[in-house]
């Protein structure tokens, strides 16, 4: 018997179910096109299940509601939704020259070929070297969420946090909600990198937040045991004398994001590096629009942010695509209600260092690749 | 040890080791030793192969010659692949 490789058509198909993919299939079929939407996960919402906090920003995007709501109502409005076709378990894995983009699920290789694509794949953890970087008890800040936010399961009794991101002090708390010790919080820059009034919440708790120091190394025979930090000289070299041994069986690392891009890559959008969008990011438009005119790009895809401006630059990059194909409606006037959100949302000193990313991705300083 | 790629077991003197032999890209050293070829296909370690290929050699970050990206981005069972979809 002959086998039929048959590709799948659809007007906009949206890779990633976080934030940005949920409101970019919104908008796009909001406008009138047929969506297919894609994650490898078997559930939608991505990151935000795992947040259990209230989050900031404008009304429209959830402000004062906790994270893993947010995902529920976006993810039943998507998934019960007639012209969207929701594939969980369904991982991306290659772009090709015709446009077909193939993915896989349940071990069945399936190829889709969309009019227009939006890649809204998120990001992933970065990590760092230092000697016994392998030992059990060393997680990334997402896996210890996903343990004690989406399973329920302490990581351990005691936590050195490294990072003071927002996600590090996010997590730190969480960690002391859960009934968790945190030694301390350690940071390589000189200064907090993420909101006061989360930082203030860990100092009320008498835990102790680093600047400028890192890990030196980490100690123990099956398990960690040990974290040695130290202080960091102008060029991020540790100063020996300077060696803090904390007692912990549990090291976090939140220190930081990577755009996942590897589909544009593969796709030949123009990349630049920019160190304020978290690494490699496809320049792209005001619309979300890559350099290859049928791809669209959203979330922390497009450089790492917050779950606020993923909604919105995903509703941003579900409308322009859209439209794009003729179809909207009054999509005009909704791109530039969301442009002026996702402006306001950026405006402030915490907006400072995307607004910054931008400006170089935009500008003439970037060295394309 | 200092472990950079988790998937493969590749640690930091081995990097160092291959920058030093002059193997200064990230396709280079990942055709040496395996780094980068686990089931996450470089994710966590591509940008520590690149910091230490920087710090050794003077680039900047932006400056290192980053590996080519193909299809697909995670390793999949070649009978997947061969037995596509079938009908839709």
């Amino acid at each position: 018997m002959e086998r039929v490789i048959s590709v799948r058509h659809t007007d906009v198909l949206v890779i990633g179910g976080g934030p940005a993919g949920l409101n970019a299939a919104m908008a796009a079929v909001d406008c009138g096109a047929e969506v297919t939407l894609v994650d490898s996960a078997d559930r939608l919402g991505g990151q935000l299940v795992k947040q259990t906090h209230k989050f900031f920003g404008s009304k429209r995007e959830h402000a004062g509601t906790r994270g893993i709501e947010i995902a529920a109502t976006l993810a039943e409005k998507v998934g019960s939704h007639p012209r969207i076709r929701t594939m969980l378990r369904s991982e991306a894995l290659g772009y090709y020259p015709d446009g077909v983009v193939a993915l896989e699920q349940d071990e069945k290789w399936i190829k889709i070929k969309p009019k227009r694509l939006v890649v809204a794949t998120g990001a992933s953890e970065k990590f760092l070297a230092f000697p016994n970087n392998d030992l059990p008890g060393i997680y990334g800040a997402g896996a210890v969420q996903t343990l004690m936010n989406v399973y329920g399961v302490v990581p351990g009794k005691r936590v050195v946090m490294v990072g003071a991101g927002n996600i590090g002090l996010i997590v730190s708390y969480q960690l002391r909600q859960a009934g968790v010790e945190v030694a301390a919080v350690v940071e390589a820059m000189p200064q907090i990198g993420g909101y006061a009034v989360h930082a203030s919440k860990i100092r009320r708790l008498g835990i102790p937040i680093l600047v400028s120091h890192s890990v030196k190394e980490a100690i123990g025979r099956e398990q960690l045991e040990k974290v040695v930090v130290w202080k960091l000289d102008q060029n991020w070299q540790g100063i020996p004398g300077t060696e803090i041994e904390f007692e912990a069986d549990v090291l976090c690392l939140a220190v930081g994001l990577s755009p996942t891009v590897d589909l544009l890559w593969q796709a030949g959008c123009r990349m630049a590096y920019v160190p304020e969008l978290g690494g490699h990011v496809p320049w792209y438009d005001e619309n979300q629009r890559t350099s290859v005119e049928t791809i669209y790009v959203a979330g922390d895809a497009a450089g790492v942010e917050e779950a606020s401006s993923a909604m919105l630059t995903g509703r941003i990059a579900g409308l322009s695509a859209a439209m794009s194909l003729g179809l909207g409606g009054d999509g005009a006037a909704q791109l530039e209600v969301a442009r002026k959100e996702l402006a306001a949302l950026r405006a402030g000193p915490a907006g400072e260092k995307i607004r910054a990313g931008l400006a170089k991705l935009r500008g003439s300083g970037v060295v394309a690749c | 040890m200092t472990i950079i790629c988790r998937c493969e077991d590749v640690s930091l003197e081995e990097i160092r080791r291959l920058i030093s032999e002059g193997y200064t890209s990230i396709d280079e050293i990942k055709r040496l030793c395996r780094a980068g070829m686990g089931p996450c296909q470089g994710r966590t370690c591509r940008h520590l192969i690149a910091q230490e290929i920087a710090r050794m050699t003077g680039k900047t970050l932006a400056e290192v010659e980053l590996p080519t990206f193909r299809p697909p981005t995670r390793p999949v069972k070649l009978g997947v692949v061969a037995g596509g979809e079938g009908d839709a």
